[in-house]
């Protein structure tokens, strides 16, 4: 038993974080340590950089443009990304519909998306939730018909996270409405500018526009968008799902937050001493420090474990991860507010424009009231205890 | 990175693991605590003969040569099985004083009765003041002759009723919390000039209050400097929070076992209890409360076994934290799924968080630890560590 990283580990932990060194833009790195918003073009510049140095891909397969690296490099690669801090590749097509398509996708569409998704030449967007499909996904309405070579999409999507910035979106849809609700299921990806389709913003609590509605009136599809066999999208929704199962924690994001909160607390005053130097402050910061390097060495278990065993099927104990990894996020967007407290008050009405003399700070309360999405989204944090109540303890 | 056992260790797991199953039963249990004393001979020796009170010493001291992984597998094992005998007092807090600071002359003098089994320790550490700071002291050691006199008194001295031998930390020099004038003296139970209250602990060990009223030790006594034993409390006392770690992982995964399969058995309404999503998710916490305990614990193994002190210190803090929480969390519910089956002396369950509560209260709660870690600053950017490694440290990244 040992929690030392290799040499060549280390080696590997410098050479990326050298890489991100020369190739992030600083103005990037600000706007991420500040919580700031980064524009499309800006995180799109940034992934043709990593595409071209052969890592937008890195879990893929080798023949699709994988790294083939170790899971411990994988870990390190992410961990680095997240503490430097620059954009993780786009979650929706590297994450998601990409595994998809190299797992369960014809030959033709591998050789079509799959470059595209690298490249970044399409931004796909997720159609998952509905308004009455939820944590209760499997209860999906949006309907695709059958007709000729097409299929006809009617019915709306929500919580569509940068549906503005995406030209692409993988949809699940109903094509059988007399099977058992999983069953009828099946997985289609077409173009968002396809007529019919119509993207509306929603603005969340922070004032900011992340996520939208996504409707579809008579949206016109070819029948070869289908990915895999028909009424078997359920079975590739799951697969995806359970495909990321490390990352979700997102202990590098955490660790960077804590950092930040670190250096600002040596700043900010109070009772006439620095933050940091407040007992009560300071204990709360080490409190979630430790429950944070506890979720790390257990994230690392996992990893280290699937070095050993290889990705078998998803691993239950990432409910875990996602858990822990939810609430350490939302600990540190709370700790910063705290200790910024009356300064939090001004509200910045333009979150993109940096120069319109907001200062910085006004982002530290949308962020806080932003981060309560992260135990929802991805299986609420109640979803994630029912599956260890079931696949682990056996409830 | 790798949190597998390595096959020696494997087998010692299994050894100790079917040791216990054969031996250490609830039932048999029981009886152990009705022996003279409140343990089982018979049992010691069986460890003795498995090589368990050899296990941490050097092959040189006719010991095995094993490092904190090794003591984390017994202590885990023996949490499970909730076993009394003085393992923590003799073999990890004796055994580690004379493994760190002891001479040629005291290793020969008292390993072979360890490894043997013939002989078992006491640690004399607490004051009524002292609470758990360990630079608290105030029990005085004065020179005499070549020798020391020993007065004071000190309080629920593990393993204090039965010892051979204790472990006693003594002032020889300044005031009562200052960091140096600390000695730690081997005294034998029987001196002359010693008093002791035993009693029985609530989770079924023994312990003793002991006075020292002008005890005479000789010069031999004193292990490592007379003046200066600080350092030494401390690494010996990390030594026994990383066990204490271990033994309640071994703690509170048993009691969620015990407790899932109450969920599945116990009937109410017509179904088993474990179909309800209250209890379900309160048992998932549970988990996921347990899985960050075994983390910092491996974490609170790795970290004794370093010598930076500063860094060992604030990694085993960070440890016993997350244990006291968990550990409190775990034994607690595992009562309330119960229900008031789990407040019977005749339940298990009650036992793991009797042990657990006063593992809480061994070498610092919660609390302190928390507050060392807050005073300590931020954590060394981990880039990994390892027991028994040649670098022997917690790497600080450059970055």
């Amino acid at each position: 038993m040992d929690l030392v990283f290799t040499e060549e580990e280390q080696a590997f932990r410098h050479q990326v974080r050298q890489f991100l060194r020369d190739n992030v833009s600083p103005q990037v790195q600000r706007k991420m340590i500040e919580g700031r918003h980064v524009s499309k073009e800006e995180m799109v510049t940034w992934w043709r950089i990593l595409n071209k140095k052969g890592w937008n891909v890195g879990p893929w397969p080798k023949a699709y443009g994988g790294t083939g690296w170790s899971s411990v490099q994988h870990y390190i690669f992410r961990e680095e990304l997240q503490m430097y801090p620059a954009p993780t590749p786009l979650a929706f097509g590297v994450g998601m519909v990409g595994p998809v398509i190299y797992t369960f996708g014809n030959e033709a569409q591998k050789q079509y998306y799959l470059p595209r998704i690298a490249n970044v030449d399409d931004w796909w967007c997720q159609g998952f939730s509905e308004p009455g499909a939820g944590s209760d996904l499997a209860s999906l309405t949006t309907k695709a018909e059958r007709r000729g070579d097409k299929w006809i999409i009617n019915g709306q999507k929500t919580w569509t996270t940068l549906a503005q910035h995406a030209d692409m979106i993988f949809c699940l849809c109903r094509t059988d409405s007399s099977a058992k609700k999983q069953m009828g299921i099946s997985f289609i990806v077409f173009c968002l500018d396809s007529k019919g389709v119509t993207v509306r913003p929603i603005q969340t609590i922070d004032g900011g526009h992340e996520v939208n509605e996504v409707f579809f009136d008579d949206v016109e599809v070819p029948y070869e968008n289908l990915i895999g066999e028909e009424n078997k999208g359920w079975d590739y929704a799951k697969f995806l799902l359970g495909n990321e199962r490390t990352g979700i924690a997102r202990v590098g994001v955490s660790k960077e937050r804590i950092r930040h909160i670190r250096e600002l607390a040596a700043n900010f005053e109070s009772g006439g001493r620095p933050m940091i130097d407040d007992p009560m402050f300071r204990e709360k910061l080490a409190i979630s420090e430790i429950e944070l390097k506890a979720l790390e060495l257990t994230q690392l278990r996992i990893v280290a474990d699937e070095g050993k065993h290889g990705k078998g099927k998803s691993n239950p104990a990432s409910s875990m991860l996602k858990i822990k990894g939810s609430q350490s996020q939302q600990t540190a967007t709370e700790l910063l507010m705290e200790m910024i407290g009356p300064f939090a008050a001004p509200y910045n009405e333009h979150p993109d424009s940096p120069d319109e003399g907001m200062d910085w700070t006004t982002q530290i309360a949308p962020s806080y009231f932003n981060n309560r999405k992260v135990s929802i989204y991805g299986g609420s944090d109640e979803i994630q205890r029912n599956i260890i109540a079931k696949a682990v303890l056996g409830l | 990175m790798d949190f597998n056992l390595s096959e020696e260790q494997r087998l010692l797991k299994e050894s100790v693991d079917g040791l216990l199953s054969d031996v250490y039963g609830f039932d048999q249990r029981k009886k152990y605590l009705k022996e003279k004393g409140g343990w089982s001979r018979v049992v010691w020796r069986r460890f003795a003969e498995q090589g368990l009170l050899g296990l941490p010493f050097a092959e040189a001291d006719s010991g095995f040569g094993g490092g904190g992984v090794e003591t984390m597998i017994v202590m885990e094992a023996f949490g499970r099985a909730l076993v009394v005998e003085p393992y923590l007092a003799t073999v990890v807090i004796g055994g580690g004083f004379l493994r760190h600071g002891g001479s040629n002359v005291q290793k020969a003098a008292h390993l072979p009765g360890i490894i043997d089994g013939s002989k078992t320790f006491g640690f004399a550490q607490l004051e009524k003041n002292s609470r758990y700071d360990l630079n608290d002291v105030t029990t005085s050691a004065k020179k005499s002759g070549d020798g020391w006199v020993i007065d004071g008194e000190k309080f629920v001295v593990l393993n204090g009723e039965n010892a051979d031998t204790l472990i006693v930390t003594v002032r020889t020099k300044g005031a009562q919390r200052d960091s140096s004038g600390i000695a730690v003296l081997l005294v034998p139970t029987d001196a002359q000039g010693i008093s002791k209250r035993s009693y029985l602990t609530q989770d079924g060990l023994h312990a003793a209050d002991v006075s020292f009223t002008s005890v005479e030790v000789g010069s031999a006594a004193a292990i490592g400097e007379a003046e200066n034993a600080l350092p030494l409390i401390e690494r010996v006392v990390d030594d026994a929070r990383a066990a204490l770690c271990a033994e309640a992982v071994g703690l509170m995964d048993e009691s969620l076992k015990v407790t899932v399969d109450y969920m599945k058995t116990r009937k109410q309404f017509g179904v088993p209890i474990g179909s309800f999503q209250s209890l379900q998710h309160r048992a998932a916490d549970m988990f996921v409360a347990l899985e960050q305990a075994r983390s910092m614990s491996m974490y609170a193994t790795m970290a004794a076994d370093i010598d930076n002190a500063a860094e060992r210190a604030k990694a085993v803090a960070a440890a016993k934290v997350q244990i006291g929480r968990s550990g409190k969390f775990i034994g607690q519910q595992s009562i309330q799924l119960h229900g008031g089956i789990g407040m019977t002396m005749a339940a298990k369950v009650g036992h793991y968080f009797k042990r657990l509560t006063m593992i809480e209260h061994t070498f610092g709660d919660a609390d302190y630890h928390l507050r060392r870690v807050s005073e300590t600053g931020v954590f060394a950017r981990f880039q990994g560590m390892s027991a028994n490694s040649t670098s022997n440290s917690i790497l600080e990244d450059e970055g």
